[in-house]
């Protein structure tokens, strides 16, 4: 069997470490998070295509290197019903929700109704302190964004990496609200072509 | 047209999410994603070697004696 030959985007797992790195430092990195909602977004409005998810996705290199590579996931089978349509797409739906209220909430601190959080929450449930990322005198609800953003990307990496160490490498793939999104926009754009 | 393997992949289509593990571990390029909605082998490519039935995470694709 061949070596596959390996490209710059076979590394973009590296980005994954960074991103989370960096929101560790400066809250305001955790806006770099929107490249992740806007690029898969782009390839399947536009391209009508899963490329963002097949090559481009950092967080699936980084579970199929940690999972295969390293060595970490204990490969078992995925029960059924988190293979299911309904938890595939109530999954999808509960993260936008999730999202939405993160844009709302900032809407209320840009608007003076509630004040800024400098904290993460993992999980929707646990507020991990985070002060020491955000400094006075940026916008606040620039940085409110930021955290409730932050804190987004830091539990559905929590999930993946959970998903990963107990079932398949890429088994956050199966229920990734990106990927589910993306690939619902590609079947309404797919037209079966005659063979 | 080459010898077609013995065995070869074969997809449910209405189980695969189209995340492209299959294509990419792949040792010969025989998977391709179909339009961002499912993964479809490439018959002459396909060596029926199992790698990606192995790593699928939706458990899409088994590995077949052709008919």
């Amino acid at each position: 069997m061949k070596k596959q030959q390996r490209h710059w985007y076979h590394y973009l797992w590296i980005w994954s470490i960074i991103y989370f790195s960096l929101g560790f430092v400066n809250i305001l990195f955790a806006w770099l998070g929107l490249i992740s909602f806007c690029l898969p977004l782009i390839f399947a409005i536009g391209g009508g295509n899963k490329l963002f998810c097949n090559r481009y996705c950092d967080r699936g290199q980084f579970l199929r290197v940690m999972g295969s590579q390293v060595g970490l996931s204990l490969r078992r089978e995925m029960p059924e019903w988190m293979k299911g349509k309904a938890f595939r797409y109530g999954f999808m739906v509960f993260f936008f929700a999730m999202f939405f209220n993160i844009i709302y909430v900032s809407w209320l601190v840009g608007s003076e109704i509630q004040g800024i959080q400098e904290a993460v929450t993992v999980l929707w449930t646990f507020q991990l302190p985070w002060n020491w990322t955000y400094s006075v005198g940026i916008t606040p609800w620039v940085a409110q964004f930021a955290f409730g953003l932050y804190s987004l990307m830091l539990t559905s990496e929590i999930i993946a990496i959970v998903a990963m160490l107990i079932y398949k490498p890429r088994s956050w793939c199966v229920f990734c609200p990106m990927g589910t999104l993306t690939q619902t926009i590609c079947k309404a754009k797919y037209v079966p072509t005659a063979k | 047209m080459g010898k077609l393997s013995p065995r070869h992949a074969v997809v449910d289509s209405n189980m695969c999410v189209a995340c492209g593990t299959c294509a990419d571990v792949c040792p010969t390029g025989a998977m391709e994603i179909v339009s961002g909605v499912f993964a479809k082998p490439i018959e002459e490519k396909c060596v029926g070697c199992g790698m990606c039935a192995k790593e699928c995470p939706a458990s899409a694709i088994r590995v077949e004696v052709r008919s």
